[in-house]
């Protein structure tokens, strides 16, 4: 950071770091060098230079390859915010016991972080009165940034303890709920203002959804940032497309008489929780392959603190639709909700034998994206899945040619219902094929 | 009195209290055979004499005789069970495991009941008590058999109580001491001439009556023949069948099963009113010209078969229309009614005949069942079992199996001795071929290996791997094997570096392996190629597709066109082969510029511009001498990084620049190379022409021998400096069991894209010297071990899902957490 304020050599004394002596300090994350590599009348330079221990960086068991080897050490993100908010406290507090006047003077600078995630930079950093400049280095999100400005010592510090991370995108530490204290400070007398200020503290707060209401209320506004979701996207977005696929497939299921479900591919269990609610639903199954989701539907479900009739009701178990499970057999009904989708097309004859053959309920429901479709989605490039762990997305012909034919070799009759608004050339954004077996179960 | 009992039975004692129950069962029983209610009233209520808590102490009972009936083991229930509600429910769970129940009484006099009472304490519920309990006895001694119970012993005295042995009786069904080898044959249905011609194809001499009948057919060497049943109706000469099956019986050259068709002759020829169908007719009036001497011997001999065989030590098990495992060596009506008519639902099919539920497509027993009954067009393999019932008498082929040796032999029916109600040959039965199921993956597992026994997969390592394997992996049925992690050679005590060759000649020299071979270590992806004459895959070490779409599709052909000659060499249709394939970024280009690229860019945006700064400062006269020097070694050593992972990428366009290095054959149609010397793979590999293949420098180092050994390391430094990833020392010969098949040695330079560019630092290299290898290396083992015994599976030409087993183990391992810089 330098300044050409004159005499430029009071930086020392706003910084209470001598400009003729280099001193070091322990943070939490590392050690950090303060020292000026120029210090004259004219100009003044300080330099901040954080020493990480890259091995001591991670620790325990479960860590992938990629923690090890890092840029965490010479990227200017949390870690070097953390040293900063520590080294330069007083500074940054805008405390100057012999230099009040200076302190809360604008004063000419320039800093230059050498590697800093630059893509957001200049959003950032120009509503705050900074000249930003950057050199990219190749083709990495990394670049040589240099701000350039007159303001205030103690805001210039502020300003980079909270952008830099947020530039970042990433905190190398837990974020607790004081970090929203730790941001409103920061932030005090110019995030408010700031055009970004949600995504600032969407960022800041790495995501944290509680936290980054939280933080929003409290800077008196109450504008919720929705998370980026494609059904938002829908031209007429009236209920989300979401809402009616549950709708739809509760319909088909209630038509179809089932008591007993399953809900193959339940994920989150956002369907479950559709599902709980309904009475007539006597015994509710869902699987999925992912043990993680299975634990985040549990507690969406609030199961531990489910009364025992209605935890009576649910079942949720590991299993994979590509090996035959014989725990299915025995349901009035199962659905898979945006499930086929996600499975490459050379194991749907496997998924079809789990469904069909060994579970074989008297009904089975299932949904999928229309591709003809998304073109009608704006936000949606053309050509782009809707997800990108989406394997293929049929048009009405491809899926209605699949489930016809399984319902040919399984003994089903199979009728398909759309769901969603539909487009007179394209038809609904979902399709849903609604398949029933003479057997009596 | 000997009290003779099935080997496999549940023992119920009957007796009132004080009769003495407890005494006999010590005395005939092991501790842990014998369930007392006392016992488990203890369990649940810490008192014995709890009466309020009989009912949930039998719940308990009743569950651990069932695991134990399960098990299979002897149990024995030491109560008082003088009412039959008590033993009605015993029944059941022998039932339910499908093992006899067994009654022994202890009729013991009421006065001496009485007085043993009197002498204990706590048994001061009076006198009533026990003349209840032995009204109920008396009035229940003349129903037990009805009851269910299949043997009835009562001990009507203290003497008899005191004299009695328990003696252990072999089930009918259980010939496991008859270890073969056996000719195994398909339903013969009264087609004589077939048999006689087949058995002779088989080596067997016929031996016949003055009247030139076949009453014999003397095996070859030590075989016996085994029929699955069904010897009788429909075919022209069912008393000739049966005349030479009961004389190979009775003369102990054969065994046969009952089939359903016997099970309804019987009931026929007894005079039972049955309904005269399906060629019965055909052997009522063939029989109708017999004497009432051999009719009469042969309802006896059909009568006496028993529904199924567990043979040669439980590896083989025969019944008439097949058996799923958990009846092997079991008796109850259930198992009985499963062997003679199947797995049938009650429904019928378009022609009349029973629904079959596909037992077989489920069975996952490690004993080989075969069985008739069920047209097939050709015997094959599902799952273990095997069809032997290939419609001789509709004009098809009489069939047989030699046991162990597995191979088919058959004779063309003569004629077409009865139509068929359906088409005849029958569709191939349509079944998803080699359905896996959710339980050949999940949950705890031991797998049995080859070379190193026993491997155990935890339940939460198969759960992990589910997710992997089901979401991303390629069809089972194309992924036969899943190669195995590797570990680092141990660590080096060098100053400047983590890993160093000596180390690696050391642990070989220790294990007494003379020779190994050093082979360059390509820096690219783990690629497995699946190379069959049509189609095939190549795959990760996780199991998903390399390439999606046409890119595969032309890198298969083109590994396929270059492997002609071996398809040739080794008669296959199809190869297996472990390989790198380069550059690294092929596969890994998200990783490498998310990843590799970000940190070089990073440190090498930021440290030139802190040298700058601390030479400044320092010019100044400040003193930041050891930050500087230290800030400039961190700076090249930032340089040297980003040229360390550059090195292993290179721009590739389509297939243009994509390279295969492939060290290992795996396996082809029948056979494993995992006991031939790296150098034959790496030789026979070699033939593998073209430039889309890199051949792997490799140098073989006796260990024992110091120039060789230095010669070794000289190569090691050489490959590294030259900017090699380094090398992997194999044993030579390709040993197993517990030699480490492989260890890596990586170069200096490589090792920065690991463990940081810093890494070299002294101060960073000690911490990391303290590194430990010890779970790695039992990865590696174990993982190496699952892998060569799903490829010895596969080649044996074992089912799918025992092949899937090791696979999926193999992924499973490696969801452990350790060490990813290892």
């Amino acid at each position: 950071m330098t300044t050409t304020h004159q005499p430029a050599t009071d930086l020392g004394h706003l910084l209470h770091k001598h400009p003729d002596r280099a001193q070091s300090f322990t943070t939490s994350s590392g050690v950090a060098h303060v020292f000026y590599p120029k210090a004259t009348n004219e100009e003044c330079t300080v330099a901040l230079l954080l020493e990480v221990d890259p091995i001591a960086l991670v620790r325990g068991p479960g860590s992938t390859l990629t923690q090890y080897v890092n840029d965490r050490p010479y990227a200017a993100g949390s870690l070097l915010t953390v040293a900063l908010g520590s080294v330069f406290r007083t500074a940054m507090n805008g405390r100057s016991e012999s230099y009040p006047e200076l302190a809360a003077t604008p004063i000419p600078l320039v800093i230059r972080i050498p590697a800093l995630p630059h893509r957001l930079a200049a959003r950032l950093f120009t509503p705050l009165g900074w000249t930003v400049e950057t050199t990219g280095h190749g083709d990495s999100r990394f670049g040589d940034v240099t701000l350039t400005g007159t303001v205030k010592l103690s805001d210039a510090l502020k300003h980079l303890y909270v952008l830099l991370p947020v530039l970042d995108g990433g905190k190398h530490y837990w974020v607790a709920a004081d970090e929203v204290d730790k941001l409103l400070k920061a932030g005090d007398g110019w995030l408010a203002a700031h055009p970004d200020k949600e995504l600032i503290t969407t960022r800041y707060l790495a995501r944290k959804r509680p936290l980054i209401t939280s933080a929003l209320e409290r800077l008196a506004d109450v504008d919720e940032v929705e998370p980026e979701e494609l059904d938002n996207a829908l031209a007429e977005p009236k209920i989300s497309l979401a809402a009616q696929r549950k709708e739809a497939v509760i319909r088909a299921l209630k038509e179809a008489g089932a008591r007993r479900v399953l809900d193959l591919g339940c994920g989150g269990g956002a369907l479950l929780r559709a599902l709980v609610n309904e009475p007539e639903f006597t015994e509710i199954h869902g699987v999925d392959v992912s043990a993680k989701a299975l634990q985040e539907a549990a507690r969406k479900l609030h199961l531990d603190r489910m009364g025992d009739r209605q935890r009576e009701r649910i079942t949720l178990r590991q299993s994979a639709l590509t090996y035959a499970d014989p725990e299915l057999a025995g349901y009035d009904a199962a659905v898979l909700m945006e499930v086929v989708e996600h499975v490459d097309p050379s194991r749907l004859p496997a998924l079809e034998h789990s469904v069909f053959t060994v579970a074989r309920p008297a009904t089975v429901l299932v949904t999928t994206p229309n591709v003809e479709y998304n073109v009608l989605f704006e936000t949606l490039p053309e050509g782009q899945m809707r997800h990108s762990d989406h394997r293929f997305e049929w048009t009405r012909q491809e899926f209605q040619e699949w489930a016809t034919g399984i319902a040919e070799r399984r003994g089903y009759a199979v009728r398909f219902v759309p769901i969603g608004p539909e487009d007179a050339e394209r038809g609904a954004p979902t399709q849903m094929a609604v398949f029933s077996s003479g057997d009596v179960n | 009195m000997e009290l003779k009992i099935p080997d496999l039975c549940l023992v119920v004692l009957v007796g009132a209290s004080g009769s003495g129950k407890s005494t006999f069962a010590r005395k005939h029983f092991l501790p842990t055979q014998v369930l007392s209610s006392d016992y488990f009233r203890g369990l649940v209520a810490d008192d014995e004499n709890d009466q309020s808590a009989s009912a949930a102490a039998f719940d308990v009972l009743h569950y651990v005789a069932s695991k134990r009936l399960e098990a299979g083991r002897v149990t024995v229930v030491d109560a008082t069970n003088v009412q039959p509600q008590d033993r009605a429910r015993l029944v059941e769970v022998a039932r339910k495991a499908n093992v006899l129940p067994v009654a022994i009484v202890l009729d013991t006099p009421t006065e001496v009941c009485l007085a043993r009472n009197a002498q204990r304490p706590d048994r001061d519920f009076g006198a009533h008590v026990v003349k209840r309990h032995r009204a109920a006895l008396r009035r229940s001694l003349k129903h037990l058999g009805k009851e269910g119970f299949k043997r009835v012993h009562v001990l009507r005295s203290e003497s008899d109580v005191d004299n009695s042995t328990i003696v252990y009786e072999r089930l009918l069904n259980d010939f496991r001491h008859e270890t073969g080898p056996f000719d195994v044959f398909g339903d013969v249905h009264g087609c004589r001439a077939e048999l006689e011609e087949l058995l002779t194809e088989l080596g067997y001499t016929l031996v016949r009556d003055d009247e030139g009948r076949a009453i014999d057919a003397v095996p070859p060497g030590e075989r016996k023949a085994v029929f699955v049943g069904d010897l009788v109706d429909r075919g022209p000469d069912t008393p000739g069948v049966l005349r030479l099956v009961m004389g190979m019986v009775a003369s102990g050259h054969a065994f046969s099963v009952r089939g359903n068709h016997e099970e309804k002759l019987v009931r026929a020829m007894r005079g039972h009113k049955v309904t005269v169908r399906h060629g019965l007719e055909k052997s009522l009036e063939q029989l109708a010209h017999e004497s009432e001497e051999f009719r009469l011997a042969a309802t006896r001999f059909c009568d006496s078969l028993v529904a199924h065989y567990v043979l040669d030590g439980g590896n083989l098990v025969v019944a008439h229309a097949g058996l799923p495992e958990r009846y092997h060596g079991r008796a109850s009506a259930k198992v009985r009614s499963f062997a003679l008519y199947g797995d049938t639902t009650g429904e019928t099919d378009a022609y009349g005949m029973p629904v079959r539920l596909p037992w077989a497509n489920d069975y996952r027993g490690s004993a080989m069942v075969l069985y008739g009954h069920i047209l097939v067009p050709e015997a094959e393999w599902i799952n273990n079992t095997m069809c032997l019932e290939t419609g001789v008498v509709f004009g098809g082929k009489l069939t047989a199996l030699r046991y162990p040796e597995k191979e088919l032999v058959s004779v063309k029916a003569h004629q077409v001795w009865y139509e068929s109600d359906a088409p005849f040959p029958p569709k191939a039965v349509e079944r998803a071929p080699d359905v896996l199921a959710l339980t050949d993956v999940t949950g705890l597992r031991r797998i049995d290996t080859s070379l190193i026994g026993a491997v155990t997969i935890r339940a939460e390592q198969s759960a992990s791997a589910l997710e992997v394997m089901s979401r991303f992996a390629i069809d089972p049925h194309d992924l036969m094997y899943l190669p195995p992690t590797m570990a680092p050679v141990a660590t080096s005590q060098r100053d400047d570096v983590l890993e160093h060759p000596e180390e690696a000649f050391a642990e070989y020299r220790s294990a007494r392996v003379g020779q190994v071979i050093c082979e360059e270590k390509h820096m690219g992806s783990r690629a497995v190629l699946l190379v069959r004459r049509e189609g095939g895959a190549i795959y990760t070490r996780t199991g998903r597709a390399f390439f999606d779409g046409a890119l595969g599709t032309e890198l298969l052909d083109g590994v396929r066109a270059a492997a002609k000659p071996l398809f040739d060499e080794f008669a296959t249709d199809w190869l297996l082969v472990d390989a790198e394939l380069m550059p690294w970024n092929a596969k890994a280009s998200g990783l490498i510029r998310e990843q590799y690229a970000a940190v070089g860019a990073a440190a090498n945006g930021a440290l030139p511009v802190a040298v700058d700064a601390l030479a400044a400062a320092a010019a100044r006269g400040v003193d930041v001498a050891d930050l500087l020097a230290r800030t400039s070694q961190r700076a090249s050593n930032a340089a040297a990084y980003s040229a360390a992972y550059e090195r292993y990428c290179w721009p590739t366009d389509g297939l243009e620049g994509v390279r295969i290095a492939p060290f290992q054959l795996l396996a082809a149609e029948g056979r494993t190379f995992h006991d031939r010397s790296h150098l034959w793979h790496l030789e026979t590999l070699g033939k593998l022409e073209g430039p889309l293949f890199q051949r792997t420098r490799h140098l073989v180092v006796d260990v024992n021998e110091p120039e060789q050994v230095a010669a070794g390391v000289k190569w090691w430094e050489a490959l590294t400096a030259a900017g090699g990833e380094g090398m992997v020392v194999k044993p030579l010969a390709n040993l197993g069991g517990r030699v480490q098949p492989g260890v890596k040695v990586r170069g200096r330079e490589y090792l920065r894209i690991i463990y940081g560019p810093d890494y070299t630092s002294s101060e960073n290299l000690s911490r990391l010297r303290k590194r430990s290898l010890g779970r790695k290396r039992g990865l590696a083992l174990r993982e190496y071990a699952l892998g060569i015994e799903a490829l010895e599976r596969l080649v044996r030409g074992e089912p799918l899902w025992r092949v899937h087993e090791c696979v999926f183990g193999v992924l499973a391992l490696e969801s452990e957490p350790v060490d990813p810089r290892l």
